[in-house]
């Protein structure tokens, strides 16, 4: 099948994409909400390697994309678990709350 | 007898080690035997030393024993040899017989002391070095006894330690001496230099080859020498130690500070005369020194109230005229005065020891007087030892040996009429305050009640030093009447005879001057003491008199001066720079560097979006960075 | 193989130390005592055996010349060589070590064990910077005898132990970071003049630099060995470090660490860098000038005893490199006898300054005073060592001093005048700690006793050395001169040429020309 949608249009789409999950994380105060902000950066990312995969018709693009997302389900399981620690320790799930690591 | 002569130093040292060891252990029969007993065995070995020299004197005219090398170093190899000529023998003769008789004394006077023991090791120390000092055949083996008498000195100036005043008078004796010691310490280095030895007569025997007559660096040695002499002999203008020396027991007065220690400035210029010969104006200046000296001092010692401090200054003033002598030429009649001195300065601090003691520790001679029946043994033998301090003419022994010096001071080729002048001035100024000295003690209404007599071991020694005071200067007559000239023939073997200026009078008008000043001071203090005390109250009225009262009571301010110019600034600095101006350096640079990483920690806030707003922002610049380029 | 075997002794004796020290509190000194007197023992008999050796040989100047491989690929070999003056040095160090033991004895109760390796391993460190002729290595042990002497301030110190610790350490870390580099910019420079890259001593002795280059170079080393002697303005740490220390460790310091400094520039800079050294020397007599006096007057004013000795150790140090960069046989013996004897009084002094603190647990001197009374046999030895302090002769310190001065005099007569002046300075402070501590009235109401056996000891020892050294000091002179000879004889081969304005090119100083020309 021929793809209609040029490269430049993907790309685009995922700098937008990754440019909303940074606004996100830096904009949101809930922990869940960061996190999944920092997955919809990941899938940024992915899609645009499956989309550069495809433009130069080789196979690393969706490779690097299935790392990717053994990577964000590994991270998703850590980051829930860690997030889980946090409310049981701070009962608050407010990044800036969670400020004891300062110089 | 050469063998023999290691045995004079190392008695008293001996006696030291034991001493030192095991005094504590000791009972004060033993420690006394030991004490006194090692300087009186080593009198009695000079004694048969001091025989066979003058019976048969040694080829060389000197015995000499090499006990080891120093070391070797680089052509610099000083050895321990020990060297007897005839001048070593006066001073060894001096140091032994009169280190003895002041031990026998000691054991009677220290007899209450609880530091028995320390204070014989002590004094038995002193005599060891100080025989080290004129035996040493070599400049640093000198040093060594040199510096060694110095210790001792501090030692038992601060004997009695309980009282910060006498550690600071020991300190104070110890570094002024020090001072002159650190220049003579440079002295021996040019003297290594420039002959490439330190052994004594090597260096004399090459110092009229190498130098020529007023050469520069005969001047520059001769005076670092003579700094050397000036800080232990007490001369101006490193003489501000000795009164306060004063503080340590009588016998450490007379045996240090008047008969020996003090005069190592002599011996040491007699013995580097050829030194000093070689510098015209070297000499001069010892000459200076020695009339500048006696004459100050002597006006101090008038004013002194203080028993131990007028013969303090006495004794300043006494080694004064020994420098003059040596200044101009008249080398003999230094060591001559030297060893009369010796006799009756140790005779008159012995004495005053005694009345001190006797009075319940009274200095004040203001609060003495009336002993001349109460305490007789002390009242004559003190009698002779300021008859020959004042030099009395004809009876004492310092009217020989002063006479000669004021002779020389005008006669000899480098005298001049001001030396001899201010020397005769010195002379009926010391009758003055010896006469004051002997109304204020012995005559007059009693004031404080004596305690008891002094023993025999006491009078016996001040006796036997009386009889010396009187007799010893007939060995020794002027040219114009018996013109006996035992001593100057002995010391003629090392010493040069003075030369005297071509056309000069009889000396009999100049000992008729002596002897006008002499009986005009003794006269002068029997009109103000004696006669007529009212004049001395109607003096104190006026201001002036009272200031220059006060200054020549201060020793002419030198304490003052030195005080002002060099101790106060010297503590003020280092007391302000106490912790260390440099560690500021080191302190500023951690100052800094905390600082620093307290405004980088500010940066880590603990805000995770902060973070991520950080990330963001730099990879944004970079980019930007990165498409612009 | 004595010289891997006194190394392996005290390391492995402090490894058994630390380890039987977990199940037994005295063990660890038993052992301590023992490695180090069998390595005293060793080493005296070897130095007495060898002595007519020295004497008769004076061109031989090594003794023992032992060489393995380590890192062959960089040129890096276990080498190890004494002459006789690493050979004084290491008696000093075995000589002291006992002594730090036994002065140690009561004084820690606390980690025992591993005190004592860190104690023992100081001293293989220093025996191995005293033994090492391989830069490498040298560098290795100079790491060696500056860590376990972190913790033995920053552990068993008083109140301010971990300040005095760490400075101690950043100080001779930077400085002998610097030699590091300086090593290493020699071994390279080395490699591309001969294509042989190498580690080894003998080898870099002849290395040919420029003027330029050879200055920093040297100065690399300089700072490092400086930073340890201390010189002025170096010497901040040292008063720290001394007077938290304890009693072992400042014995140590004092004796033996600030003597590595001085070993350095004898062994490294001087051979190494004659004339960058030459250029240097009038600046480094200047600043050893400064020293002598700037120590003598810190030392004066302060209150706290370990402190006081301290500066006096600056004002000490301050002859050492005066009379190095005189380079004449007369001050470089001095150097030496300084070296030995200033270890001696100087450690003594520590000693009992420790000894006094147990008593009186302050080492303030305005609250001592009148000590004399109940302590006559102390005050006797103290009144022994501040003479020794102040160059009395007769005591080793004087030969020291007289040496130094009487070399330095011939190189500049200046700087010698005023560096006589400390002489003066010297007694102002050396009697003032006597007149402090034990002269004076005294206001304590209980007793303080006197010495003890072992105190007797240990202070009998470090006075008839001080007096043997100040009597006949020829078997360490003796024992130094061929080193020190060859030393002159580099310099005054110098010497010569420095004199000629424009010298002929020979086969001894031909490189130099060669070198210079190319670049």
């Amino acid at each position: 099948m021929k793809s209609s949608i040029s490269i430049e249009m993907v790309m685009l789409l995922a700098g937008l994409l990754f440019v909303l999950g940074i606004a996100g994380v830096i904009i949101r105060k809930n922990i869940i909400f960061m996190l999944l902000s920092v997955e919809v950066m990941l899938n940024a990312s992915g899609l645009a390697f499956v989309a550069a995969g495809s433009r130069w018709a080789q196979p690393d693009g969706q490779v690097m994309f299935i790392f990717i997302l053994a990577m964000a389900a590994a991270e998703v399981s850590i980051g829930l678990a860690l997030i889980l620690q946090i409310y049981h320790q701070h009962k608050s799930l407010d990044i800036d709350k969670l400020k004891e690591m300062k110089g | 007898m050469n063998n023999l002569l290691w045995l004079v130093p190392a008695l008293p040292f001996a006696g030291f080690l034991i001493l030192a060891l095991a005094g504590k252990q000791l009972s004060r029969v033993w420690v006394a035997m030991i004490g006194a007993g090692s300087v009186s065995l080593s009198a009695i070995v000079v004694l048969i030393i001091g025989i066979s020299f003058l019976s048969q004197p040694p080829a060389n005219g000197n015995y000499s024993q090499t006990l080891w090398t120093w070391m070797q170093v680089a052509g610099f190899n000083p050895k321990i040899t020990l060297f007897l000529d005839a001048l070593s023998l006066v001073f060894v003769f001096v140091i032994t017989f009169i280190g003895a008789l002041i031990h026998i004394y000691s054991v009677a006077f220290m007899a209450d002391d609880k530091d028995y023991s320390r204070f014989f090791a002590c004094m038995n120390l002193f005599v060891f070095s100080m025989l080290l000092l004129v035996l040493a055949d070599n400049l640093l083996l000198l040093y060594l006894g040199w510096e060694g008498v110095g210790l001792c000195s501090y030692l038992l100036i601060g004997f009695w330690y309980e009282n910060p005043a006498n550690g600071y008078a020991a300190r104070k004796a110890f570094i002024i001496t020090r001072v002159g010691d650190t220049a003579m310490a440079i002295g021996l280095f040019v003297i290594f230099y420039q002959f490439g030895t330190l052994a004594i007569p090597d260096v004399l025997a090459k110092a009229p080859v190498l130098w020529h007559q007023g050469a520069q660096m005969a001047t520059i040695t001769a005076l670092l020498l003579l700094a050397g002499g000036v800080g232990k002999s007490a001369q101006l203008p490193l003489q501000t130690w000795l009164p306060d020396a004063m503080a340590g027991p009588s016998p450490v007065s007379a045996l240090i500070h008047a008969a020996t220690m003090v005069t190592a400035g002599v011996y040491l210029i007699a013995r580097m005369h050829i030194i000093f010969q070689l510098s015209p104006i070297a000499q001069m200046i010892v000459a200076v020194i020695g009339a500048a000296t006696l004459f100050i001092a002597g006006f101090s010692a008038l004013t002194q109230y203080d028993i131990k401090r007028v013969l303090a200054y006495s004794t300043i003033s006494q080694i004064g005229y020994m420098f003059l002598a040596l200044g101009v030429g008249a080398w003999t009649a230094a060591i001559f005065h030297f060893m009369i001195h010796a006799f009756f300065k140790a005779l008159l601090f012995l004495a005053a020891g005694a009345v001190i003691e006797t009075l319940h520790h009274e200095h004040n001679m203001f609060k003495m007087g009336g002993l001349k029946n109460k305490l007789p043994v002390i009242f004559w033998t003190f009698l002779i030892g300021s008859a020959s301090l004042a030099a009395l003419p004809l009876i004492s022994a310092g009217f020989y040996s002063k006479d000669q010096i004021l002779w020389y001071a005008w006669a000899s080729e480098s005298g001049n009429p001001l030396l001899w002048f201010i020397a005769l001035l010195g002379a009926f100024i010391t009758a003055a305050y010896t006469a004051r000295m002997m109304i204020l003690v012995f005559w007059g209404e009693a004031k404080t009640e004596i305690g008891h007599h002094p023993g025999k071991l006491m009078t016996v020694p001040l006796i036997i030093l009386a009889f010396f005071s009187l007799f010893a200067g007939f060995i020794e007559l002027p040219h114009n009447f018996g013109h006996l000239t035992l001593f100057s023939n002995l010391l003629h073997q090392v010493l040069p005879e003075a030369v005297l200026k071509a056309g000069m009078n009889t000396e009999l008008q100049f000992q008729i001057l002596a002897f006008l000043s002499t009986f005009g001071g003794i006269y002068l203090a029997y009109i103000f003491y004696y006669k007529q005390p009212q004049r001395i109250e109607k003096l104190k009225q006026s201001g002036f008199v009272m200031n220059l009262y006060l200054f020549w009571f201060s020793g002419w301010g030198f304490d003052k001066l030195y005080n002002v110019l060099i101790v106060n600034p010297v503590v003020f600095i280092a007391n302000i720079n106490k912790s260390d101006v440099v560690d500021k350096l080191y302190q500023g640079i951690t100052f800094v560097t905390i600082r620093l990483y307290r405004f980088l920690s500010f940066t880590q806030s603990g805000s995770l979006r902060w973070y991520i707003m950080g990330l963001v922002i730099g990879a944004i610049i970079i980019l930007s960075i990165q498409i612009m380029l | 193989m004595i010289l891997i075997y006194t190394i392996v002794i005290l390391m492995g004796g402090g490894l058994l130390a630390f380890l039987l020290g977990q199940w037994n509190k005295s063990l660890p000194r038993w052992i301590a005592l023992c490695t180090v007197s069998v390595g005293f023992v060793v080493l005296v008999s070897f130095w007495i055996e060898r002595y007519r050796a020295v004497n008769i040989h004076l061109s031989n100047t090594w003794m023992i010349d032992y060489r393995h491989d380590w890192i062959p690929s960089f040129g890096i070999s276990f080498h190890l060589a004494i002459d006789g003056l690493s050979l004084l040095l290491l008696v000093l160090t075995f000589f002291l070590g006992i002594l730090a033991v036994l002065c140690s004895w009561n004084e820690v109760k606390e980690r025992a064990g591993f005190y004592h390796f860190n104690l023992l391993w100081i001293l293989a460190g220093i025996s191995g910077v005293f033994m090492a002729m391989d830069l490498f290595l040298f560098y290795f042990f100079w790491e060696i005898m500056l860590i376990p002497m972190y913790f033995l301030i920053g552990i068993w110190g008083s109140e301010n132990r971990v300040y005095a610790a760490c400075k101690f350490f950043i100080f001779t870390q930077a400085s002998g970071l610097l030699m590091l580099l300086a090593i290493i910019g020699l071994y390279f420079i080395h490699g591309r003049n001969t294509g042989i890259y190498t580690f080894n001593y003998f080898e870099l002795l002849g290395t040919a630099i420029s003027p330029n280059v050879a200055f920093w170079l040297m100065m690399g080393f300089m700072i490092a060995f400086v930073v340890k002697l201390p010189i002025v303005p170096f010497h901040t740490w040292l008063p720290d470090a001394h007077s938290e220390a304890p009693t072992a460790g400042s014995l140590i310091l004092a004796g033996l660490l600030l003597k590595t400094g001085a070993y350095g520039i004898l062994r490294f800079v001087l051979p190494l860098f004659p004339e960058a050294s030459r250029v240097f020397a009038p600046w480094a007599m200047l600043f050893g000038v400064i020293g002598i006096i700037y120590g003598a007057i810190l030392a004066y004013s302060q209150t706290d005893l370990k402190r006081l000795v301290a500066y006096t150790s600056v004002s000490h140090m301050g002859f050492v490199i005066l009379g190095i960069f005189a380079f004449n046989e007369l001050a470089l013996q001095g150097v030496v006898m300084q070296l030995v004897t200033h270890a001696i009084s100087t450690g003594a002094l520590f000693i009992m300054a420790g000894m006094l603190k147990e008593r009186l647990h302050t080492r303030d001197i305005n609250q001592m005073g009148g000590l004399w009374a109940q302590m006559p046999q102390m005050g006797a030895i103290a009144m022994l060592l501040a003479m020794a302090s102040l160059g009395l002769p007769g005591l080793g310190n004087f030969i020291a001093e007289f040496l130094i001065l009487l070399g330095t005099f011939k190189a500049n007569v200046l700087l010698t005048v005023i560096a006589a002046i400390g002489l003066v300075f010297s007694a102002i402070y050396s009697l003032r700690i006597v007149q402090k501590v034990f002269l004076g009235p005294s206001e304590r109401s209980y007793q303080v006793r006197d010495f003890s056996f072992r105190e007797i000891v240990i202070m009998a020892a470090l006075t008839l050395s001080i007096v043997w050294l100040g009597l006949y000091p020829q078997p360490v002179i003796n024992t130094a001169k061929p080193m020190i000879m060859k030393l002159e004889h580099i310099f005054s081969a110098e010497n010569k040429n420095m004199e000629k304005e424009n010298p002929s090119v020979t086969p001894l100083n031909m490189h130099k020309y060669l070198v210079n020309n190319k670049e």
